[in-house]
Parts: C-alpha cells; sequence; structure tokens
C-alpha cells in the first residue's frame, strides 16, 4: 500500500492505524518532507509527488493499493498557497500518471472534499454526490479538488479494472485536524457575515481514518467502495451555534468588509481565508449522506454536534464560555426569582447550580 | 370583488366545519430574549390563567406553601415566577448554543416560542385569519399544500404558516419553499432558513416530502405575488407543474390551498421595471402608499383574510412513472389550480368586505 501526504497529521494517523489490520503486508509512506511525528514502523520515502519519481516508486514498491491524501487546502510549514496549488493538482497527476503504468495497482482511494459543490444561494440545501454545483469555484482548494476529481475520473475510464473511492469529506474537525476552518475557530473573536447564518457540516478525524480503512480494503459483503462518496456526521449546525458552543464572540461584517478583510489576511499570510472560505461562510453547505451508509457502508461513530463538542473540548473555551453565560442567566434567575423560597423543580435551570 | 363571475357550487362540505376553533394559546414561554419578562403580555396572561381555570391540582403540585388568604395572588406569582424561570431557561439554551436545528437549518424551538409569537399578533388581530378545512391536512405523512400566491411582500406564505401551526390538531410544521430570492438577501435568508424553508426546487421538496414533512409551494411564483391589482384573484400559470411531478414521485397527496385577502394588502397599481431591473428585483411595486409615504407605505392594509384548505387529490394510485408522464402532469396542475380558483370565488362570494 503506498499513501501520499504522510507528513500531515492525518495522513500520518493513517499510516500507523492501517499497519495494524492484518490485510495490509507492507506501507509505503510518500511524502516530499521528512515527516516530525513517527510512522509505526512504514517505509518512508522521501519523494516529492509533482516530480516524475514517484512512478519509480511505485513501480520498484509495487503496491496493490493507492491512497492519496495529498489533497489539502492549506500548506505545511511555510509553503505558499502556489506549491499547495501544485502538489494538489500537478501531484495528482503525476500519481495517476504512474498508476496507469503500473499494473499492479488495483485500488486507488483519492481524499477530496464537499467544497467541490461550492455554495451558493441557489443552490438545494442538501447536496447528493449527483448534484451540479449552480456555481463552481473561482479559486482556491475548491477548484484544486474539482480539478483533481475531474483528473481522477479520467483516470477511472482509462483504467476500468482498478477501482476508484473518491471520498468528499465535509469539514474535517478533531483534537489535531489542521484545516481552514479548524484555523477559523480558533481565532479569539469570529468574524462573520451579516445577515447571515450559515448552515455547517463537520466529520471527525476519527471517522476520517476509520473511512478511509473502508475505502482501502476489499469491500465488506454488501457493500461496494468504489464511487464517489459524502462524508459527513450526522445533522448541521449553525455557525451562531458554534461560535455560542465555542464561547467566542461574533463580529458581524458586511459581506464587502469581509471579503477585503479575507484578502488583507491572506496577504499578510496569517491565515487562508479564502474566498471559497467565505463562501462557505457565507452560504453555509449541508451533504446528504445516504450514499456513505447504504453502498458504502460506514456509520460515522460522531454526528457534527459531536464533533464539534470534541474540537471544542481539546481547544478550550473562548471569551465567553458557555459555562460562564449559562452561570450568569442562573444568577439573574435566582435575582428575578423573589427569594428563590419555591424554585420550580421541573426547570434546568436551579439544578445547575 | 363581489364583482367576479361566479357559479353557483353544489358541493360545501367543508362549510359546516368552517367554524373556525378559537386560536390555541401557545403556552409556557413567551418571547423574551433580553432576560427581562414582557411585563404585559405575562401578567395578563398569568391572570388569565389564575382567573379563568383555577387548577387545584396544579397549585398544590407546584408550591408546596400553605394556602393562606393571598392565595389568588400566590398563584399568579407562581404563573409567573413559571413563566420567568421558563423564559430564563429558554435563553439559557440559546446563549449557549444547546438547540437543535435540522439539515435544512430549521430552528423548531425558535419558530414556535419566538418567530411565531410575532407573526401571531399579524396573524389574529390584524388580519384576523379565519381558517376552514384545517382537517383536509393529514395528521401525519409527508403532503404538498399548493396555494395561490398574492400581495406584492409574501406575507401569505407566513400567515399559512401561522395558521397550520395554530390550528392543526396534530400541531404540524410547514415548511415553505421559497424563492431563490430569498436566499440570497441578507437577514431574509437567515429568519426564511430558521422558519423552515427552503429553496423551491424538486430535490429539497422531495427530500422534505420524503422525511414526512408537510411542504408549502406557491407555484405562481413571482407571477402571482408580483401582478397588477387588477387581475387580483385570476390564478396564474402554475409553473411547469413541477410540484405535481415532486408530490407523485413521493406519493404524497396535494392540498389545495386558497388565500383570500392577500390581494388587497398591498394594491399593486404600477411596476417600475427599470428600478426593479437595477435593483435585481423581479418587480417593484407602486401602490398607493408606496413609495410616496416612505417608511408608511409599507403598512399593509388590514384586509380580512379566509384561508381555506380543500380536499387532499391523492397521488398515491398513480404507477412510478407516471412522474414522467407530461400529460398526466398538466392534467392534475389543472385540477389543482381549478379547484383552487373555484374555491378563491366561493369565498369571495360569501365575504362581506374587504375589511371586515
Amino acid at each position: 500500500m503506498l499513501v501520499t501526504g504522510v507528513a500531515r497529521q492525518l495522513g500520518g494517523r493513517f499510516v500507523r492505524r492501517i499497519q495494524r489490520d492484518p490485510q495490509v503486508d507492507r506501507v509505503v509512506a510518500v511524502d516530499a518532507v521528512r515527516p516530525e511525528h513517527h510512522l509505526g514502523g512504514a517505509d518512508f520515502i522521501e519523494a516529492d509527488i509533482r516530480q516524475p519519481t514517484i512512478a519509480r516508486v511505485l513501480a520498484e514498491t509495487g503496491a496493490d493499493t493507492v491512497v492519496h491524501l495529498d489533497v489539502t487546502a492549506t500548506a505545511l510549514g511555510r509553503g505558499s498557497r502556489t506549491t499547495v496549488k501544485e502538489t494538489n493538482v500537478i501531484g495528482t497527476m503525476q500519481l495517476l500518471g504512474a498508476c496507469q503504468k503500473s499494473p499492479n495497482v488495483k485500488r486507488l482511494v483519492v481524499k477530496s472534499s464537499t467544497n467541490v459543490y461550492g455554495s451558493a444561494p441557489r443552490d438545494p440545501a442538501v447536496f447528493t454526490e449527483t448534484t451540479p454545483p449552480k456555481s463552481l469555484p473561482s479559486g482556491g482548494f475548491a477548484k484544486d479538488a474539482v480539478e483533481v476529481e475531474g483528473y481522477v475520473r479520467g483516470f477511472a475510464r482509462r483504467r476500468p479494472d482498478v477501482a476508484v473511492c473518491v471520498l468528499r469529506f465535509a469539514n474535517i474537525l478533531g483534537p489535531t485536524a489542521e484545516t481552514p476552518l479548524a484555523a477559523y475557530f480558533s481565532l479569539p473573536v469570529l468574524p462573520t457575515v451579516l445577515g447571515y447564518d450559515p448552515r455547517l457540516q463537520f466529520v471527525h478525524e476519527d471517522d476520517v481514518i476509520e473511512v478511509l480503512r473502508i475505502a482501502s480494503h476489499e469491500p465488506r459483503r454488501g457493500t461496494l467502495n468504489s464511487g464517489t462518496f459524502n462524508i459527513a456526521g450526522d445533522g448541521a449546525l449553525l455557525l451562531s451555534q458554534c461560535s455560542r458552543r465555542l464561547g467566542r464572540p461574533t463580529v458581524p461584517l458586511l459581506l464587502p468588509a469581509v471579503t477585503w478583510a479575507g484578502s488583507l489576511v491572506r496577504t499578510l499570510g496569517m491565515t487562508d481565508f479564502s474566498p471559497e472560505q467565505i463562501r462557505l461562510l457565507t452560504h453555509g453547505r449541508v451533504v446528504s449522506t445516504d450514499q456513505m451508509r447504504e453502498t458504502l457502508g460506514f456509520t460515522p461513530r460522531y454526528t457534527t454536534a459531536e464533533t464539534f463538542a470534541d474540537f471544542a473540548r481539546s481547544h478550550g473555551p473562548g471569551l465567553l464560555p458557555p459555562e460562564a453565560v449559562a452561570g450568569a442567566v442562573d444568577r439573574i434567575a435566582a435575582l428575578s426569582l423573589p427569594g428563590g423560597a419555591h424554585p420550580p423543580v421541573n426547570l434546568p435551570t436551579q439544578s445547575a447550580n | 370583488m363581489a364583482d367576479a363571475k361566479v357559479i353557483p357550487f353544489d358541493d360545501d362540505r367543508s362549510r359546516g366545519s368552517a367554524v373556525a376553533r378559537p386560536p390555541r394559546r401557545r403556552g409556557a414561554v413567551s418571547r423574551r430574549r433580553n432576560g427581562e419578562p414582557a411585563p404585559v403580555r405575562g401578567i395578563g396572561e398569568a391572570g388569565e390563567v389564575g382567573e379563568v381555570q383555577p387548577l387545584p391540582t396544579r397549585t398544590a403540585g407546584q408550591d408546596d406553601v400553605p394556602v393562606t388568604g393571598e392565595e389568588r395572588l400566590d398563584k399568579d406569582a407562581g404563573g409567573l415566577e413559571r413563566r420567568i424561570a421558563g423564559g430564563l431557561s429558554f435563553l439559557r439554551r440559546r446563549l449557549t448554543g444547546d438547540y437543535e436545528v435540522d439539515d435544512f437549518g430549521y430552528d423548531e424551538e425558535l419558530t414556535d416560542q419566538v418567530l411565531m409569537s410575532l407573526l401571531r399578533p399579524l396573524y389574529e388581530k390584524y388580519f384576523r385569519v379565519e381558517v376552514k378545512g384545517v382537517e383536509n391536512i393529514p395528521a401525519e405523512g409527508g403532503a404538498l399544500i399548493v396555494a395561490n400566491h398574492s400581495g406584492t411582500l409574501p406575507l401569505d406564505g407566513l400567515m399559512m404558516q401561522v395558521a397550520v401551526h395554530d390550528h392543526h390538531p396534530a400541531g404540524r410544521h410547514l415548511r415553505l419553499l421559497a424563492a431563490d430570492l430569498v436566499f440570497v438577501l441578507p437577514v431574509v435568508n437567515e429568519l426564511a432558513r430558521k422558519l423552515g424553508h427552503t429553496l423551491a426546487c424538486a430535490e429539497d421538496a422531495e427530500r422534505l416530502l420524503g422525511q414526512g414533512e408537510l411542504v408549502g409551494v406557491m407555484p405562481e411564483g413571482f407571477k402571482g405575488i408580483g401582478k397588477p391589482f387588477s387581475e387580483r384573484y385570476k390564478l396564474q400559470r402554475f409553473g411547469r407543474g413541477g410540484f405535481v411531478s415532486t408530490a407523485l414521485r413521493q406519493g404524497a397527496p396535494i392540498v389545495p390551498c386558497s388565500i383570500v385577502g392577500a390581494e388587497e394588502i398591498y394594491p399593486m397599481i404600477g411596476n417600475a421595471k427599470t428600478l426593479a431591473r437595477v435593483l435585481g428585483f423581479p418587480y417593484f411595486p407602486l401602490t398607493p402608499t408606496f413609495p410616496w409615504l416612505g417608511p408608511l407605505g409599507g403598512i399593509p392594509l388590514p384586509t380580512k383574510w379566509t384561508i381555506q384548505f380543500g380536499e387532499p387529490i391523492p397521488t398515491d394510485g398513480y404507477p412510478p412513472e407516471a412522474a414522467e408522464d407530461p400529460m398526466l402532469m398538466f392534467n392534475l396542475t389543472d385540477q389543482v389550480r381549478e379547484q383552487i380558483q373555484h374555491t378563491l370565488y366561493k369565498l369571495l362570494v360569501q365575504r362581506r368586505s374587504v375589511f371586515f
């Protein structure tokens, strides 16, 4: 098995986990930079997937399963957006070219993102795998993902003998996830778009590892693991709910101001607050996970709300911790109920004290 | 519009049941966002509860203080106190984000306790909506309510939502399908999503019906809502009949709904097309008061409304390929359209005046 993008936390965790599976003989981990975390005995090969060397690596190792995780929104370390885009698009092209040459490859798993649907007010509320996007992403990671999926489709056409699985992940969150949205939720004050409350959907990093495992093995009885699948936790959260649960105050800004601030932040190189990110935070996005449940046979352990709770726990409360707010309300309750002589027992207000 | 050409109708079965039920009082928590009890309403209702239905069991269970001569006062205070506590626990849930929304962004708690209370005065006091035939809405399972659309601003949809919410015995919630313009506008889109509305597209409608929700649609769209006053109560083309094929695919019954009164709230005597194009709106209404009186022109006329839900038209008897049959689709569309139009005429004849 060959895994790309292992220098990231997610790739590292996946490599460590997949080696424990009995079906896996050998894991070859590939990335352009040496990972800081250990890979649990996997063979690390320092190779840039943008270079043709990846074909040699694939030929020499004779891998039968390729898991392509090097499709990411953020740069590792201090890479620029150009590097990320090159790795995403050119890297995928090189890797697919190598796979096409290799007779051993039987299975290809590609990490994509629900960003490919874009985010527009004229879109249906819930995207299925077959919903065509109303407005194609104009740039940034979303466009990369669209292009990557295009190349993967071309590859699947040319090599029908290879089982190709494209996993469109919703926003990945978790204690160690390094995604743009995780960076956004770590800001002390969350800028939001005035007059919009987007619906967001998250998937926990544990579930990501699990579903990657399912996709990279032989399908279990009664399931099919080739095709395109949306991967997301159940339910949805509004951005306002997220900020309240996280205890981080929001600053509603007019849409042009947000766009301007986003480009300013991007120029300063603080976070990748890209236009597509702003669109997501304006109109939101929810995907249908029926295919994931019924065809792929995967049920996530964490719902969207649980994923977010886990993220909030690991990142600590913000300026307005929900407990403090709840305490303040309770104090008002204690004041306004005269004497508090006969507290209404059926309400949780008092019991929380 | 008493001068409408009216054809007499024999079947008048829903008239017997037309006695409007007393509007169900929404109990417990009224709107209190900032922690302050709404004094007038709160005390008024608490007093009302204390006077009209002194329930001995409730008082006994509620406070264990011995009943003194000030029993009445105590009871009032208890009710008020309970309301305050309820309001505070609501506030606490809201502020800590401890509430649920569905995939469409529908915030049931906010809708029930805040947004409906905001719309109810308009519904009960201003338009004095009379609801007929609410029993035609099935108590469970998916159903598609198809209504006429009028009034320049989509108040008729909101009033229909309140009508179903307050009068249906099973306490069903109506999920409206709204135009895409609603989801482009800031603030409006946020409120619409929280009220449970979603974009009028086949995907969303099918998903909601598949979940067994009650879906409301106004197939006339902008043609209906933005038609001149002279064409009032004349149904426009019903889109392309997409609502019928959606209902057929899900086997959901179609409930026709006729709304009388909404046409006259903003009599549209002109349409500033150039201005509308500049602003990106489908029409820009000119009424006798708007925009001449500025914000005052935005006040709707206090017309008297009637909302009648008609006999459901079943769609589950058709074979699965029926949804692909354009002929059947057009026939069903016409059937629904005619039923609504006839009911409209009938209601117009019965109406004494536009305002009473």
